[in-house]
């Protein structure tokens, strides 16, 4: 009102460009905008994901061996079978295993690589480079290269030539379940892979902290170090914090390129991708079966995503906590 | 909100439709299905090939097709180690190849996914070694082409064994006594494969048992096969079998590289232990299990298979009548000259002269003493119960019975489906 007002008043010179005509295409339309930026996202997401999901809801009905055009409706009979399989339900369990100690620990050691890094006075940025670098690796090129270079059984590995340092025999990492060294393999894999990024996101909301707020806590006398820490930068951090673990918590659940070439064809450490990927796509080819174990576990997904966004409060407004 | 819809009118609409129809045109430019342009004319055939180990395999494959001047042949080399997936899968879609190379099982006739040769074999199927016309064969038709059979069976360092006083084993427990003598600090007994999948057949052979009997039913859950995998956790956990190598059995290097004394690899890789051992390499067959049992030979090997879904399925047909049946000289080719397999028309394998002397002869007399041939009947997803079966009892240290209770209901769900 007052900027119209104010025009009226005073209206200076129009430009030139003012003279021209009424503005159109790309900048004229805010549906043609709209479509134009999502479209093809919204396009791809029908194709890709929303038929997906639906043929694989309507597959799980039927008997679809080495076919995704069945004919032959089983009901519940594909859910009966995964459930009853040890293999698929046994998978869940060793999600959890994986989730247990992988979420806290990406999260403990981004958060350390963040607070080392932004507390650099120098070369911030190449240390910054060098712990987001293995982000940019694929998952599978990585699992190639702990399972033949640095883990594999024979002497010359690099993890069997240490320990020969000091008198440990060789150690078979992947092909023997007892002890189960592979966990080990595949924890140091993706934390490798995945704490860069996370650490990103942490030191970018470190630096999003004002400094006023460790002044005032050093005027009220606040200790720098631990005290700092847990009274000031850790509540500071907790809507990162939050979507870190949810963000881990959904990749946790997605795991499948290094447990897949890690462990090839085995009966243990297969989570629920890899457990899918050999009843539906594997040798067995079972398509019905495989979605229904798929669309089990989209709802367990589902399930524990919104009980862990009710448990750290993720999406609530300031006006909520 | 009101913008919006003031906005709303039939041009921007257009636009829309403009913008969604632009993102289909660019979705649909990846729409590569590996099949090169014909130029407008001639029939385009793509074939589905898993990557040798063996140099110069895939240059041969792509010279064979080269050589076809009634079709324009396209080879697809797939690397990695689940070819069978990838071909699966693609045979669900309209990017199936035309032919492709896979094993003998039933599944893919009874899903109709392969067609009857019956027609072009049938003229020279007496030169065919019986064995495999019989294990592409479903109610009198045949399905598959054999292209090679590749027996497998161990082979060893001579020097190694008299060194440490070891003579070549003939039961499964003198096998591990060598390997326990033949295990030093930095070479250890015995290699059979990282998951021991390659053994899973021959062991139960050996046990004087089999996969399926010949009414199709179970004939692998034997007081022998249990047996068999007691003895097979002992030699898992004695600390003298290699595990974790870098490169599986069916690769030359654990032996070829010190690592071990014997390995279990098949008659391909003959080639590259001879080249690299020389005269230091012999080889003996799985030996037997159970007093009852008897050695026995893997005969694996390669078929070539029309999809019977495609678009050309008779140009893929004389395809594979003039490769694998007409041209012998390709056929001899490419069993002899990329490592060492069997040809499967017996007139071949009677004029090939690199398999009649010295070692390669060793492992034809094998071949024929100790060989089992696939068994169409047995399936992949029959291949995979007996594969956990492994995992869970020699591996992972299960009960036997239990673990074989479990394969039993796994395949007589799928001879159920298959068989009624």
């Amino acid at each position: 009102m007052s900027t119209t007002t104010t025009r009226d008043l005073a209206r200076p010179a129009p430009a030139k460009a003012s003279k021209a005509k009424p503005r159109r295409g790309l900048r004229g339309s805010s549906t043609f905008n709209f479509w134009l930026f999502t479209g093809p996202f919204l396009v791809g997401l029908v194709i890709f994901v929303y038929v997906p999901i639906g043929w694989s809801i309507w597959l799980s009905f039927f008997e679809a061996r080495f076919t995704v055009t069945p004919d032959k409706f089983v009901g519940f009979e594909n859910y009966r079978f995964m459930l009853d399989d040890n293999d698929f339900v046994g998978s869940l369990g060793t999600f959890t295993v994986f989730a247990a100690f992988i979420v806290p620990t990406t999260w403990a050691l981004s958060l350390g690589l963040a607070l080392l890094v932004n507390r650099l006075r120098f070369m911030r940025a190449f240390f910054r480079s060098v712990f987001f670098l293995p982000t940019a690796c694929s998952y599978v090129a990585a699992s190639l290269i702990w399972k033949m270079s640095i883990f594999n059984g024979v002497r010359f590995g690099l993890a069997n030539t240490v320990i020969g340092w000091f008198g440990v025999d060789n150690i078979a990492w992947l092909a023997n379940p007892d002890p189960p060294w592979y966990w080990l393999v595949i924890l140091t894999a993706r934390l490798w892979l995945q704490s860069g990024f996370f650490m990103i996101l942490f030191l970018a909301a470190l630096q999003n902290i004002p400094s006023e707020l460790y002044e005032a806590a050093a005027i009220d006398g606040a200790k720098p170090g631990w005290q700092t820490f847990w009274y000031i930068t850790l509540p500071q951090l907790r809507a990162t914090s939050t979507a870190v673990v949810l963000l881990l918590l959904v990749a946790a659940y997605q795991a499948f390129d290094e447990f897949f070439n890690l462990l090839s064809k085995t009966t243990w450490g297969r989570p629920p991708l890899v457990e899918l990927y050999y009843t539906a796509l594997g040798q067995n080819q079972d398509y019905g079966a495989g979605s229904a174990g798929a669309v089990m576990l989209t709802l367990l997904i589902v399930i524990v995503t919104l009980f862990q966004g009710k448990l750290m409060g993720f999406g609530r407004g300031d006006e909520s906590k | 909100m009101s913008a919006m819809s003031s906005n709303w009118d039939r041009r921007s609409l257009f636009k829309a439709a403009a913008g969604l129809a632009a993102a289909g045109t660019l979705a649909a430019c990846g729409s590569n299905n590996g099949r090169s342009d014909s130029g407008g004319s001639g029939t385009n055939l793509t074939q589905f090939f898993h990557a040798y180990g063996e140099a110069g395999t895939e240059q041969a494959i792509k010279k064979y097709a080269a050589a076809y001047d009634k079709a324009k042949v396209n080879t697809q080399w797939i690397t990695g180690s689940d070819f069978e997936s990838k071909l699966f899968a693609t045979l669900l879609t309209k990017n199936a190849p035309d032919l492709f190379e896979f094993h003998p099982q039933i599944q893919l006739v009874k899903s109709g996914q392969v067609a009857d040769l019956t027609d072009i074999i049938d003229p020279v199927k007496d030169d065919f070694n019986p064995a495999d016309i019989t294990s592409h064969t479903v109610d009198g038709k045949i399905y598959g082409v054999r292209m090679i059979d590749d027996p497998q069976f161990f082979f060893y360092r001579p020097s190694l064994l008299e060194k440490a006083g070891v003579k070549v084993p003939t039961t499964l427990d003198e096998l591990i006594e060598a390997a326990a003598k033949l295990t030093t600090s930095k070479v250890k007994g015995l290699f059979l494969g990282n998951d021991l999948h390659a053994v899973i057949n021959p062991m139960i052979w050996s046990a004087g048992a089999d996969t399926l009997d010949d009414k199709n039913q179970i004939a692998y859950h034997t007081d022998g096969v249990i047996e068999g995998i007691k003895k097979m956790r002992t030699l898992f956990t004695s600390g003298d079998l290699l595990l974790d190598a870098p490169a599986d059995y069916w690769d030359a290097s654990a032996l070829n590289q010190g690592l071990c004394a014997m390995q279990f690899c098949g008659m391909w890789a003959m080639p590259q232990f001879q080249q690299t051992l020389g005269d230091d390499i012999g080889v003996f067959p799985f030996p037997k299990v159970t007093d009852s049992g008897k050695p026995s030979v893997y005969n694996g090997g390669w078929s070539m298979f029309v999809n019977a879904k495609g678009e050309n399925v008779e140009a893929a047909k004389a395809y594979v009548k003039w490769l694998w049946l007409d041209q012998k000289t390709y056929q001899e080719d490419w069993a002899t000259s990329y490592g060492f397999h069997i040809p499967p028309r017996t007139s071949i394998a009677a004029s090939a002269t690199k398999l009649k002397s010295g070692l390669p002869a060793e492992g034809v007399k094998l071949f024929t003493d100790y060989g089992h041939f696939d068994n169409i009947g047995w399936t992949q997803a029959m291949i995979t119960a007996l594969e956990d079966v492994f995992a869970n009892s020699v591996r992972k240290g299960g009960d036997p019975e239990a673990s074989l209770d479990k394969a039993d209901k796994t395949v007589n769900r799928e001879l159920k489906k298959l068989f009624g």
